[in-house]
């Protein structure tokens, strides 16, 4: 009976479910591709908050607005929250909605894992926030650790709000990992006939890599997280000296799964990048091969540099050399990738519509970050630059100017097809300049403070660093604030009235089979497979 | 299509099953670091940690063209009640050579506490060197009420040893032995500690 109520139901190809629960029961890749969206950037807004929080009190020397405590509370949660929150589910939302308009596949291949996959996030992150909450209504502190959870401050010092913290990380894990697994099934089983691996576009394969990875190595997090719940409440001493554990074992569990995780949210945005930089350049991708060499090795090498997070903790010698070593081989790959990007603009017909702003500031900038990892990867000088402004700068360059632009970018490229609609492209430039700007007056002076020795997750600093911080705050207002720019415009593109229609193709130098289809695309895509030459 | 639909569905009920064998493997991997671990730092001398007592069968030849300075610490964690520290500071050795020092531990409390110390060598290329004959930490110590105990420990250290080491320090930390204590007694006191430390730190 079922099975002939089914039947009938693929016969209407787009008939949308109504209500709530077209979103609650929602099997289909679209409409959980664009709540995973939506939660990203909802969470964008809240990380973001946290992080005016912190500047506000950084503008001045001494203490202006909020106690240690709270500071503390600040750092961590904006951390956790731009990590898991806002980069990983915005990926896996462009993984929903585009690996399988990009494959050719009518949808996910397991639809009702997705849902689930989409639905624990809400719940994750209502826990995570919950203890904020409960801290500002003073019952209790938040976590306060930083986003790095070192034992023994998450474990005998952290407050009672760390189970729920490690409650909030399982869900997440377990979230982020059936997403992978869906989408490495996707890509292997859903293929349009003819898209062999070596055809398929760059984002497909970088997300592929990137499943991989998340599979690899989320499972090791929910140990760490398991270790610490046990030593916390079940009289087990994995970190703890006192019973014969070691602290230092925290951190080498933690960065076995942290470094990976630093290139899962990093490689899908060299996919986006590649998608970008040749559709406005007018010319195929150069090196496509090298392209996936490139990136199945810094995936392989991410396994082994994590040590390199760790060089004061006292390693011998020979062991900092080795890590070292393979950290800095890891920017061989990424010049490859990044020589390929010029060289696919190199005399092709380049136009500079947002999306393609947000790619060669990506290329800029984010080639910027990846320098002064080489720097944090000469164990010497790292010896200077450990806990200090200068890591934050690193890492605020790789992931806001590298992750967070490849989502713009992203989300400039393809919300034409999502929408039917093209965004308005003034407002568009308005928000790549304003933040561009604020970015870089926000992060660059980071790097100078930190070379001064400035410590990061301090709430007061010498009256030395104060002009810089000044500044830094400065951009850091301008930029959070530009981001309405873009909520402005993306409802603006979905209302649509004020906006022209965008045809199929969209991008005059598209290519790929996601511009075959109709703009808005419909609910149903590909249920006859498209065939690849 | 629908031959093409199970044979889809068998696909995908594979691949799920081979990666969800990855996950459960990799959780176990990370259970796996910890033995690893520890085989590490044994090897490597890693964390300053010491071998078990030393029983040689071979006469060690003195070096007396060396001489190295063993400095002595003594530490309490946070909820180890007891006093402890070395009665000498430092001694200047030549290696191949037995010294025999003293550490005194004092139970200030009124209640009787099992404690075990745990040892540690600085620099790390010195710790694989640093051999013990006999030593307090070898097994676990027990003080009662309000007693005083010294307590020796008779090292050597190899020739072996890399000539750039000069100085080498040896530090004991004294833990309390969980559960040996009252237990709503030590319950009181951690939470006491809990509280107060992060404030002691600043």
């Amino acid at each position: 009976m079922s099975a002939v109520i089914e039947e009938h139901h693929d016969d209407h190809h787009d008939h949308k479910p109504t209500g709530i629960g077209r979103w609650l029961f929602s099997t289909n890749h679209k409409d959980i591709g664009t709540m995973y969206l939506w939660f990203s950037f909802a969470m964008l807004f809240v990380g973001g908050t946290l992080a005016l929080v912190i500047r506000a009190e950084l503008f001045e020397p001494g203490l202006q607005f909020i106690e240690p405590e709270l500071f503390n509370q600040m750092t961590t949660l904006h951390g956790l929250i731009m990590v898991f929150g806002v980069i990983m589910p915005a990926f896996v939302g462009l993984a929903n909605w585009m690996v399988p308009l990009m494959i050719g596949a009518p949808d996910m291949a397991l639809p009702r894992m997705n849902n689930w996959s989409f639905w624990l996030l809400p719940g994750a992150f209502g826990i995570l926030i919950s203890s904020l909450i409960m801290s500002l209504m003073g019952m209790g502190s938040a976590p306060n650790f930083g986003w790095t959870f070192y034992a023994p401050l998450s474990t005998t010092y952290g407050p009672d709000s760390t189970d729920y913290f490690i409650f909030s990380v399982h869900m997440m894990g377990i979230s982020s990992i059936m997403g992978a697994i869906n989408i490495i099934a996707t890509i292997i089983n859903m293929r349009a006939p003819g898209m062999t691996y070596m055809k398929m576009p760059i984002f497909v394969w970088t997300w592929f890599i990137t499943a991989y990875l998340l599979i690899a190595v989320m499972p090791v997090l929910a140990g760490a997280v398991t270790m610490m719940l046990t030593d916390r409440n079940f009289g087990t001493s994995f970190f703890s000296a006192a019973g014969g554990g070691d602290p230092v074992l925290f951190q080498h569990v933690f960065w076995f799964f942290g470094h990976p995780e630093v290139y899962i949210m990093i490689l899908p945005s060299f996919g986006i990048i590649s998608q970008i930089v040749p559709t406005f350049s007018r010319k195929k991708i150069f090196g496509y091969s090298s392209m996936v060499y490139a990136t199945s090795s810094i995936a392989f090498l991410s396994f082994i540099v994590w040590a390199h997070h760790m060089f004061t903790t006292g390693m011998p010698v020979a062991t900092e050399l080795f890590f070292m070593y393979a950290t800095m081989l890891i920017a061989v790959p990424t010049g490859v990738k990044v020589f390929n990007w010029v060289s696919t603009m190199w005399r092709g017909s380049l136009s500079f519509e947002t999306p393609m702003l947000f790619a060669i500031a990506f290329i800029f900038l984010f080639t910027i970050g990846g320098f002064t990892g080489l720097m944090l990867s000469i164990v010497p000088a790292d010896f200077q630059y450990h806990d200090t402004y200068f890591v934050v700068a690193h890492f605020h360059y790789v992931l806001v100017t590298g992750a967070l632009y490849g989502i713009f970018a992203a989300v400039y490229f393809w919300l034409p097809k999502w929408t039917g609609n093209m965004y308005d492209e003034g407002l568009g430039k308005l928000h790549f300049w304003v933040s561009t700007i604020s970015v870089n007056v926000l992060f660059f002076p980071m790097h100078f403070v930190g070379l001064a020795g400035m410590p990061r997750r301090i709430p007061d600093y010498n009256m030395q660093f104060a002009e810089f911080n000044q500044i830094a705050s400065i951009g850091a207002f301008v930029f959070g604030f530009a981001q309405l720019i873009l909520l402005y415009n993306v409802i603006k593109t979905i209302r649509g009235k004020a906006t022209e229609k965008a045809t199929d193709q969209v991008w005059e130098g598209a290519e790929g089979l996601e511009w075959t289809l109709p703009s808005p695309a419909p609910f149903h895509s590909f249920t006859t497979p498209p065939t690849v030459k | 299509m629908s031959i093409d639909q199970n044979k889809q569905d068998d696909g995908n009920k594979k691949v799920v099953k081979n990666l969800l064998f990855v996950v459960v493997g990799m959780f176990g991997f990370g259970f796996a670091l910890v033995p690893l671990y520890d085989v590490f730092c044994d090897i490597t001398g890693l964390n300053g940690k010491t071998g078990d007592q030393y029983a040689s069968h071979e006469q060690v030849q003195v070096d007396t063209s060396r001489e190295i300075k063993v400095e002595f610490l003594a530490n309490v964690n946070a909820e180890m009640p007891w006093e402890f520290k070395p009665l000498t500071y430092s001694v200047k050795v030549h290696p191949g050579e037995a010294s025999r020092i003293e550490y005194v531990a004092r139970n200030k409390t009124d209640r009787d506490i099992i404690g075990q110390a745990v040892p540690s060598v600085s620099p790390g290329i010195a710790a694989a060197h640093f051999q013990k004959t006999e030593c307090f930490c070898f097994t676990e110590q027990v003080l009662k009420a309000g007693e005083e105990k010294i307590m020796p420990v008779v090292f050597m250290i190899d020739p072996s040893i890399d000539e750039d080491v000069h100085e080498v320090t040896l530090s004991y930390t004294f833990f309390i032995k969980p559960g040996s204590e009252d237990a709503s007694a030590a319950k009181d006191d951690k939470s006491v500690i809990a509280l107060s430390t992060p404030l002691a730190q600043h």
